[in-house]
């Protein structure tokens, strides 16, 4: 395992990501492509703090943890809303804003 | 640029990648939900390969035993039948697929290019520097994430508190959560 191995292990989760977060309509399936775009980030930090040392980088997984659950009841509480004027998740009917 | 062969990694690094395409394609909601839990698990068990076992226990807790549950109620909540299905958009697939794909082949070249080798790995951080750091070096740091959790907290029970005029959705028999609007209407 070397740190090339590990960035390009976190760049194949960010792909699939972005993949699934272009492909879905679905809004709670949208956030999950975020978490894994996110997860992604946090392999990144945590491979560093393992190959070049110090606590730092495991601070900023912790932070970015925390930033993450409050993203997804931000994210969760924005579906409810969908879904109580729509009757339905999916992020297309969402677009009165742009009106 | 030297590939040692690592059997915690050989095994780790392909059940991340593989729950995570499931997570993206699978067709039943509650499924990719549940797939995400094993690419958080995956991840857990590299960053335990890391030498972050704090780390680890964190991302079990919180993720696989918050988040995942919180999406699953999300999904359970909002869902109109049993077994909802949803599609990824066919129009979309062909062009999503070509976007990741190049997106991951340039990360690919430039990490290649770049990233240094090191030979020997730094000494393991204890929890003891991690706690010393957290609650010294980023204190500030670490309160304003106390507020902004605080805030996403309670903007979120804001947003779904709020009475909606133009709700469209009715009660429907056996829905588990009566809406605010006819509750209080």
């Amino acid at each position: 395992m070397t740190l090339t191995s590990c960035l390009i292990l976190a760049g194949a989760v960010m792909a699939i990501g972005i993949y699934g977060l272009v492909t879905r309509k679905q809004a709670v399936a949208m956030l999950l492509s975020v978490e894994l775009m996110a997860n992604a980030a946090n392999m990144v930090f945590a491979a560093y703090g393992h190959f070049r040392g110090g606590p730092s980088a495991q601070v900023f997984v912790l932070f970015a943890l925390a930033i993450t659950v409050a993203e997804v009841a931000v994210g969760l509480a924005l579906v409810m809303l969908l879904y109580r004027r729509h009757g339905d998740t999916t992020v297309d009917l969402a677009s009165e804003a742009r009106q | 640029m030297n590939f040692e062969f690592d059997l915690g990694f050989s095994v780790i690094a392909p059940i991340i990648v593989i729950s995570a395409l499931f997570v993206v394609r699978a067709k039943n909601l509650i499924h990719a939900v549940l797939w995400l839990g094993a690419t958080l698990l995956g991840t857990a068990a590299l960053y335990a390969r890391l030498n972050a076992p704090f780390l680890a226990g964190v991302q079990v807790l919180t993720y696989v035993g918050g988040v995942v549950t919180l999406m699953i109620f999300g999904v359970m909540v909002t869902r109109r039948h049993e077994g909802i299905e949803a599609e990824a958009s066919s129009e979309g697939s062909e062009r999503g697929l070509i976007f990741a794909a190049a997106f991951f082949v340039l990360l690919s070249v430039v990490i290649w290019k770049t990233a240094p080798v090191i030979p020997n790995p730094a000494p393991i951080a204890t929890s003891a520097q991690l706690a010393r750091v957290l609650l010294d070096d980023y204190l500030i740091a670490f309160e304003a994430l106390s507020l902004l959790l605080l805030a996403a907290i309670v903007g979120a029970v804001v947003l779904v508190r709020r009475k909606d005029p133009e709700a469209v959705t009715k009660l429907r028999q056996g829905s588990a959560l009566p809406l605010v609007n006819e509750v209080e209407s």
